[in-house]
């Protein structure tokens, strides 16, 4: 166990962010986790007894008769909004004395840096540089994500759950929101920065950064398991792969979702159910190619002269 | 003293200029005695109430004791307070439901905003000043070092609060009808935050920054038909001169032109942008019906269907 090396990964200054980013995620979803367990109780209890929930004011907080149901922002928004200033103020002062930014030597075209890490919060996708060419992960995957942040609202066609914490009226799309931010985009920062090491190599966490390791990995692609060898079955082959996942995954995906969440489906209409399926079934492609990777050893799936999936 | 019988004074005449002037002054200062304590008076009584004065009412252009109505006025009259509305849901004060994280992020963009004007005294977007300007931030020019580090935490620190302000309008449902709209916009200030920071990574002109963007501005490459390497970049006639990673670095490789493009990104084109649609972001909020909750629970058996 290396204790320094996992030291000098750990206080680098630039991964100080997603350091506290870790503990902050854990204290907000408790947060969250704590309010919708309340909530849910009562959605709970308002279903069984119409009765209470003509006369219930609908909140899991306190509330009695009498009290106004709306505040003065002046005083009591505005207060929070100052108490937040000044915490926030102090942080950074306190962050910005006792850690200084880093700067390292001048630029040198000639000196490669090794590793040559992003800024954290772009190590997921330079982690997926691992899996995918550079125009899926560095362009590709970057587009469907913003793309498919912004659709959400539409095709999200469930009226529960505004404006409070839930999980029991929401658990799709809280769900699948959870999958792609924290196992997806958190959890391949972290192994960005705390797991690879020069070269881009696996290095555990206190396993020593080794600057001359060589691992020698003999990585397929998917046509040669089956010895397909001319250029143009393994287009054919790795077209039908590529399309054959998303048909089977779109059937897979189709026969939980309207049993599971029949009501939602029968809302959809058929442009938001058909973007919701090449979305969510994108998304799971994603683990499914690390996992071949990782532990088949497969370099690419669909191999054509132009472009290598 | 005068003499009567004097011809050439004409006795009666009517009091000469000098006796004019004499009296004159001598009512004013008969005046001065009894004015100047009487305003002096008056003018500590308004001292003892400086609200009732001209300049202060000009200011402040309502009263300020504890009334409702004070209270709205103290809201909707000010510039910087009135996007707020004067009263709101009793629990979306509460921590707890709201996180105040999209508050926070605005706060940092002020904060970043006036430590980078500040930076921005000290330094050359070029390449043989850019470094050294660092240098001589951090150890010659006073307070240069605490102005840079709270720069660059201030950066991180925001990028962290954007991401959970997203996940909190996630997890409560916020983005829902009819608040679909400002979650694009928030989307886009999002991609604009990473966009900002990944921006001012480069201009230290550090070996650190260099092959961050190096690797990052590589991908450009291999955009699919705008990238020299990128699938059917050849077939569109892509070269490492005129696809889109030459335009976003001005040249084919990370130098001064890539130095002074991304100091121009970030000092003022993203900033500007963010800020437009920041603006919208905010607008949006109150006219969306201010903040999304706490709202009451809705359940299930009371959802009324759209007719199709």
């Amino acid at each position: 166990m290396d204790w320094r090396q996992l030291w000098e990964i750990i206080s680098a200054p630039d991964n100080v962010p997603i350091v506290a980013l870790i503990p902050l995620l854990v204290f907000y979803i408790y947060l969250a986790w704590r309010q919708a367990k309340a909530n849910d109780l009562l959605i709970e209890q308002l279903e069984a007894d119409p009765a209470l929930a003509k006369t219930h004011h609908r909140k899991a907080w306190p509330f009695k008769p009498g009290w106004s149901k709306e505040v003065h922002v002046w005083p009591f928004l505005l207060r929070v909004e100052f108490l937040a200033a000044i915490i926030v103020t102090i942080i950074l002062m306190i962050w910005s004395i006792t850690l200084n930014a880093p700067l390292e030597e001048p630029a040198n075209p000639n000196l490669t840096m090794n590793p040559a890490k992003a800024p954290w919060y772009f190590l997921g996708l330079q982690e997926m540089l691992v899996y995918f060419d550079p125009w899926i992960a560095g362009v590709v995957m970057p587009t469907l994500i913003i793309f498919g942040l912004m659709v959400i609202p539409y095709i999200d066609t469930n009226p529960l759950g505004a404006g409070y914490y839930t999980w029991k009226q929401r658990k799709f799309a809280i769900g699948t929101f959870l999958f792609g931010f924290i196992i997806l985009w958190v959890s391949m920062i972290t192994i960005g920065t705390f797991i690879r090491g020069p070269g881009w190599q696996w290095f555990w966490p206190g396993q020593t950064w080794d600057h001359n390791r060589l691992i020698y990995e003999v990585n397929r692609d998917l046509p040669d398991l089956f010895g397909i060898t001319s250029n143009w079955s393994k287009g054919i082959f790795g077209a039908a792969v590529v399309g054959g996942f998303f048909v089977v995954g779109g059937l897979l995906v189709h026969a939980l979702f309207r049993r599971y969440n029949p009501k939602n489906y029968k809302r959809m209409s058929l442009l938001q159910y058909s973007i919701l399926l090449v979305f969510f079934i994108t998304m799971i492609g994603l683990p499914i190619k690390m996992l071949l990777r990782l532990a088949f050893h497969i370099k690419y799936v669909w191999i054509t002269p132009w472009f290598n999936v | 003293m005068p003499d009567d019988t004097n011809p050439n004074e004409k006795k009666g005449k009517a009091p000469g200029l000098v006796d004019a002037i004499r009296t004159g002054v001598r009512e004013d200062l008969e005046s001065l005695k009894t004015d100047l304590p009487a305003k002096a008076k008056e003018s500590l009584e308004t001292l003892k109430s400086p609200t009732k004065t001209q300049v202060y009412t000009s200011i402040f252009r309502h009263k300020h004791d504890d009334t409702p109505r004070n209270r709205a006025l103290g809201v909707l009259s000010n510039v910087f307070l009135h996007l707020h509305p004067a009263k709101i849901n009793r629990d979306s004060v509460r921590y707890s439901y709201t996180w105040g994280m999209g508050g926070i992020t605005f706060y940092l963009f002020l904060v970043l905003t006036f430590t980078g004007t500040l930076l921005m005294f000290y330094y050359h977007p070029s390449k043989v000043q850019a470094f050294r300007d660092v240098l001589y931030l951090e150890h010659d020019v006073p307070f240069g070092r605490i102005l840079r580090n709270m720069h660059r935490w201030a950066a991180h620190l925001m990028v962290i609060a954007v991401e959970l302000h997203m996940f909190r309008v996630f997890l409560t449902g916020s983005y829902k009808k009819p608040r679909e709209f400002n979650w694009n916009v928030g989307v886009i200030l999002l991609v604009l935050t990473l966009l900002l920071s990944f921006t001012g990574y480069l201009l230290p002109d550090d070996q650190l920054g260099f092959w961050a963007v190096t690797v990052g501005t590589n991908m450009a490459r291999a955009t699919p038909l705008l990238g020299h390497e990128g699938p059917f970049g050849a077939q569109m006639g892509m070269t490492p001169y005129n696809d889109v990673r030459f335009g976003l670095l001005g040249g084919s490789i990370v130098d001064a032109n890539a130095l002074l493009r991304s100091y121009i990104w970030h000092c003022i084109g993203i900033p500007i942008i963010a800020s437009l649609f920041m603006v919208v972001h905010f607008w949006r909020v109150r006219k969306d019906g201010g903040i999304s909750g706490p709202a009451q629970v809705n359940l299930d058996s009371e959802v009324k269907e759209a007719r199709k």
